[in-house]
């Protein structure tokens, strides 16, 4: 690692002073993510802002019957919350799906949201990459790029985010509450990630003097249909090559509500308003589920290694949706796939 | 650049009250190693991807190659080296004896320290859920259905 300096900020408003006042410095949580790049060199922060002791570790129920979830819940706690799992139990499965024991015991809410890509090219600092050195050219592209994104790509960028929880937080309608100099403000998370474009390596719209305090799920959490689904090379503790968080809302066999998210194929979890409306009114089955996959994926574009991705994709979505409607959601123990 | 003060520090290794002062880019995995002599803990992938580095952290199993040592003052440790009480083994290494659940023994310590966290965590009963819940720690031996053993003999007997 670069050396750096360390600083423990007492309090939020600490914190965004903190980060006002030096423009290369960096707030750290769990640090899984972080530490891990600047061992890489890929981050080279001046000072790290410790804000790890900060108050934010509650999950409170919000007066609407949501709930409030402190930036600095560890993704372990969160997962096993007891409303979370019987509210939201999509996010619990996503949470899951992601990392291992020892990382979710580590890893913030809030700092899983601002996790970078996994791209192999973006961590080796041998390698041309716009988002690591903006113009520099994007290696991925006529590269090795299995992992890569299918949707929303650019001439400049097509790495993948790889979250899985932030796929099914964008799922649920979760939003972002941020604090920064100029007061508090709510981002709504399919608004959060951006596409690469121009800029690739601007990842959130997040502004660099904002600090994340908290995540709000509306009332609404599918809990009793909905699936998180995730295609991986291993069957655990591995980034998704596909991954679907699917919720819907049935009465007598037809869709009044449907929720889809695809994870691992866009620089942001992708999710589709036309694909969604599709399914609702619709009878629940295979007629329905394949129109959906088709509408989320239109526009797919493979880059030669991750061509697979599209086909695997659109079954994906119509698998997740089938377990997603018949109450059997995908076990993150018991791999096999019903 | 500025030149960079070590940082005092106080961490409760294994019972003992132990005070430091570190750069602030030491690693607990670092520390332990290199400052505390605990090498039982051990460095095997440096990122977060093979879990030889498990210890517990107030009781939560962790990288201890992904924290920096300064956040964690004021913290309790627990190392392979601390599981054994007055000589007795923790029920945990007697069971990965028995069931013979190691090879070259590198990845054992997280192995079992991680198993400590999984049994406190009490969120896995079926084979399935032990493999899934330890899947933060990787064997390259492939001792795994050993584990999977030596794990399930220690939850019987807890």
């Amino acid at each position: 690692m670069t050396p750096f300096q360390y600083v423990r900020a007492i309090d939020v408003a600490e914190a965004v002073r903190l980060i006002a006042a030096d423009p290369s410095a960096k707030f750290i949580a769990g640090g899984t993510n972080l530490l891990d790049l600047m061992k890489e060199d890929v981050e080279r922060p001046s000072r790290l802002i410790d804000i790890s002791r900060l108050p934010l570790k509650t999950v409170e129920e919000t007066p609407e019957k949501g709930l409030r979830i402190g930036a600095l819940v560890p993704n372990a706690d969160l997962a096993y919350h007891s409303l979370v799992a019987q509210r939201y139990p999509m996010l619990a499965s996503a949470i899951l799906a992601g990392a291992s024991a020892q990382l979710r015991n580590m890893a913030s809410t809030g700092g899983n949201l601002l996790q970078r890509t996994r791209c192999a090219y973006f961590y080796d600092t041998a390698t041309p990459c716009n988002k690591r050195a903006a113009g520099t050219g994007c290696s991925a592209i006529g590269g090795l790029n299995r992992m890569h994104a299918i949707l929303g790509t650019s001439e400049m960028c097509i790495a993948a985010h790889p979250s899985d929880m932030c796929v099914a937080l964008t799922a649920l309608d979760a939003t972002v509450q941020v604090t920064g100099p100029g007061g508090e403000r709510t981002i709504a998370m399919s608004d959060f990630h951006r596409l690469p474009g121009d800029t690739p390596q601007l990842e959130t719209t997040l502004e660099r003097n904002e600090i994340i305090t908290a995540i709000a799920l509306p009332p609404q959490g599918f809990a009793a249909n909905y699936s998180y689904l995730k295609v991986r090379d291993r069957l655990s503790y591995a980034f998704a090559l596909v991954s679907v968080a699917a919720g819907l809302n049935l009465e007598g066999g037809r869709i009044t509500q449907a929720r889809l998210a695809l994870g691992s194929v866009a620089h942001k979890p992708w999710r589709d308003a036309a694909a969604e409306a599709a399914l609702q009114g619709q009878v629940a089955g295979p007629a329905a589920f394949t129109r959906a996959a088709d509408i989320l994926l239109r526009g797919a574009k493979g880059f030669g290694h991750n061509d697979f991705k599209i086909d695997l994709a659109h079954r994906a979505v119509v698998r997740a949706l089938t377990q997603a409607a018949n109450g059997t959601p995908q076990s993150q123990s018991n791999k096999k796939i019903a | 650049m500025p030149i960079i003060e070590k940082l005092p520090l106080t961490l409760i290794i294994n019972g003992v009250e132990t005070k430091l002062s570190v750069a602030p880019w030491t690693t607990l995995l670092d520390l332990l190693r290199d400052r505390a002599d605990l090498t039982g803990t051990k460095k095997g992938c440096d990122h977060g991807q093979c879990g030889a580095c498990t210890v517990l952290l107030d009781g939560r199993r962790i990288n201890s190659c992904l924290t920096l040592a300064v956040m964690q003052d004021g913290a309790r440790v627990t190392t392979v080296e601390g599981l054994a009480v007055d000589g007795s083994l923790h029920p945990l290494q007697q069971a990965f004896i028995d069931h013979d659940a190691f090879q070259c023994g590198y990845c054992t310590s997280g192995q079992i320290c991680s198993a400590v966290g999984l049994m406190a965590e009490g969120h896995a009963t079926t084979a399935d859920e032990i493999r899934e819940l330890m899947s933060g720690n990787i064997c390259r031996c492939g001792a795994y259905p050993n584990i999977v053993q030596a794990i399930q003999q220690a939850m019987a007997q807890s």
